[in-house]
């Protein structure tokens, strides 16, 4: 021990290596292949949202410098703004609507796709497509020809002598027009079911079936408290996603949000507010009550899933 | 009342590759049959058919008399113990006992009495309110158990349910389980790939390959008397040796030595002798080989001898007590005729 003390110890008169020094020469090179993501993470991510969380608590036209305001932005939306209550409440009712349905429809899919049936990867792609296209623009676009006066539901409608609504125009139905395009985007979370499913045993069934236990109780007593790891994986997710949804909404309504707000998504009153009126300072501050919202969403989330979900280990 | 179960010509194909080729078997009430064989030899196949989760492809399937083919799992009568346990993983103990009852909607009270009874024989009371994960192996199993015995089935199946265990768990568990049977009196199917399992459990082994039913019968008529050198080999451990030979009249020749068998030997092409049999002193039955000891394992009670013979076969001999015996010494073999098993080409016993 004291031989090896001795040999350790530092020199008098020999200089310390700093510490920065060190952690260079040890991981220096690491660090060098980590830079473009520390620049975009830093420079694209992160720094944008310190700066707008600093503009939400100013007045900001983009032309002259931010003024202060200190919570005048908050105060306003929660006590004066009719319209940031419409987009809360059309965001809320989609996001209520869209994603429970879309998770029920993703995974009634997948247990039909489960099932080992011939030619699965090709309906597991096809099915998979509207996820990659359907926050496009041409599809937004496609969706607005579908459900027009003279689309193609009315069209098809009309084979029954049935005269439908111009569903987009009309505010009873344009959002549900939104929501049932979220709906047909169902391929991610319906992959994800996919591998859920596959992760169940089968004698696990097999010994369900020796109970007596019909197609329906093993759906609901083995497959579904199985799978409530994957659902409540999908419904983060898809939530989130929700909550951010932007293109269709711009597209169906030209940008404004109509009929009479109807599909005055949040976000896109948000950017109505930052690109249409150049508020900056409001529409940050709209951006962290959306991020406020979606964290108190999660955390919630999170919170209770000890009580539904099952983790196996 | 226990139950009786015949399998009449039973075949098992998927698409054009056949598995099961025409079973017939007969089990009688309250037997404790064995199915073994080696991987893939259909003893699985064969519970699983038995069990409905298989579906059968030809013949007929009998359940105390009544044709079962078309009968779905639920109403044969009958539980099963899966290799993986098949636990529910997040219900406790008690629902993963009380499902089967709960999905036959029975009155709670029976329901509770029922897990309570099964726990008891089990001796899994404290464990009631855990989940599966809280469980050691051998917990899981007797849950696995638990959950058929509360169902109170005709018949139980079990798929090799120790092969999950460590040895010591698995020789505890198979002491239980046959003593489980002798006090409920069912008639049970078990399938294993573990011979000595089959022995020391069974009334009736079955020995299939690929299959095919090579042999069934007591564990002791298999063993004294095996049908083929399939059988032959596969029951009994460590297993029997086999050595070239050559039957004249009613002896049976090897490289070095002749073995007079006392009944015609005619027709004879291997000579087979359990390393049980065998002993290394003169005197105590007929020579049969001269072979150099290769390896030595002394467990104590028995010294094992593993030599090769003068033309290069393999020899395995078991000897009572603590034996000393030179490595690469020569030694001569010895062995009762009696105890000689005699095979012709074709691998069928001549008896």
């Amino acid at each position: 021990m004291t031989v090896q003390n001795v040999a350790t110890a530092p020199q008098a008169g020999v200089p310390k290596t700093s510490v920065w020094r060190r952690i260079w020469q040890q991981d220096g090179p690491g660090y060098l292949f980590l830079l473009p993501w520390f620049i975009g993470f830093f420079g694209l991510t992160l720094g944008p949202m310190i700066s707008s969380l600093y503009l939400s608590f100013t007045h900001f036209d983009l032309l002259t410098a931010p003024r202060w305001a200190g919570v005048d932005n908050y105060v306003r939306m929660f006590t004066n703004d009719p319209k940031f209550a419409a987009s809360m409440r059309v965001t809320m009712f989609f996001v209520i609507f869209s994603v429970p349905l879309k998770l029920a429809f993703a995974l009634g899919v997948a247990m039909l796709l489960n099932r080992g049936m011939k030619g699965l990867p090709l309906y597991r792609a096809l099915f998979y497509l509207p996820s990659l296209l359907g926050a496009s623009v041409a599809i937004a676009i496609l969706w607005r020809q579908i459900f027009a006066g003279d689309g193609l539901v009315n069209k098809f409608l009309s084979i029954f002598g049935i005269v439908g609504p111009s569903w987009i125009s009309n505010p009873n139905y344009s959002l549900w027009t939104l929501i049932v395009l979220a709906i047909w985007q169902f391929g991610s979370p319906m992959i994800i079911f996919l591998a859920g499913l596959r992760q169940i045993p089968q004698d696990m069934y097999e010994a369900a079936s020796l109970d007596g236990a019909s197609k329906w109780r093993q759906f609901w007593k083995i497959t579904l408290p199985l799978l409530t790891p994957v659902v409540f994986f999908n419904a983060i997710i898809q939530t989130i996603e929700a909550f951010k949804s932007f293109t269709p909404a711009f597209i169906i309504s030209g940008g404004t949000g109509n009929p009479i707000n109807s599909t005055l998504f949040y976000t896109l009153y948000l950017y109505q507010e930052a690109f249409g009126f150049f508020r900056m300072g409001y529409a940050s501050a709209l951006a962290w009550v959306l991020l406020a919202l979606v964290a108190v969403f999660t955390a919630f989330s999170f919170l209770t899933s000890k009580y539904w979900v099952h983790y196996d280990d | 009342m226990a139950t009786s179960i015949q399998l009449r010509q039973l075949k098992k194909a998927y698409g054009d590759v056949q598995v099961i080729h025409g079973v017939d078997l007969t089990i009688e009430p309250g037997d404790f049959t064995v199915f073994v064989g080696p991987s893939g030899c259909g003893k699985s196949t064969l519970l699983r058919m038995i069990a409905g989760l298989e579906p059968i492809t030809g013949g007929d399937l009998l359940i105390d008399g009544q044709r079962m083919n078309e009968v779905p799992a639920a109403r044969r009568g009958i539980a099963m113990v899966f290799q993986s346990y098949a636990l529910y993983p997040h219900m406790s103990v008690y629902q993963n006992l009380a499902f089967g009852l709960e999905t036959a909607k029975m009155p709670k009270a029976e329901i509770e009495s029922r897990v309570q009874r099964a726990a008891e024989i089990l001796k899994i009371e404290p464990l009631l309110k855990r989940k599966p994960k809280q469980l050691s192996g051998g917990q899981r199993q007797r849950v696995a158990i638990g959950r058929a015995i509360v169902r109170e089935p005709k018949i139980f199946l079990f798929d090799e349910p120790l092969s999950n265990l460590d040895a010591e768990l698995r020789v505890a568990m198979r002491v239980e389980i046959a003593k489980l049977h002798n006090d409920l009196g069912n008639t049970m199917i078990y399938v294993t790939h573990d011979q000595v399992e089959a022995m020391t459990m069974a009334d009736k082994i079955v020995v299939l390959r690929a299959g095919v039913i090579e042999q069934a019968g007591a564990p002791l008529e298999l063993y004294n008397t095996p049908r083929n050198l399939f059988v032959a080999g596969f029951i009994g451990s460590p297993k029997m040796n086999f050595l070239t030979a050559n039957g004249e009249g009613d002896i049976v020749k090897t490289a070095s030595a002749s073995l007079p068998l006392g009944r015609s030997a005619s027709g004879a092409t291997t000579l087979g002798i359990r390393p049980e049999h065998i002993t290394v002193t003169e005197g105590s039955g007929a020579k049969f080989a001269d072979a150099k000891v290769d390896l030595v394992e002394n467990l104590g009670g028995q010294t094992v001898l593993y030599a090769t013979t003068t033309d290069g076969q393999a020899l395995t001999v078991v000897l009572e007590g603590q034996r000393h015996v030179e490595l690469g010494s020569s030694v001569a073999l010895y062995a009762d005729p009696q105890n000689a098993h005699i095979f012709n080409a074709e691998g069928v016993a001549i008896r």
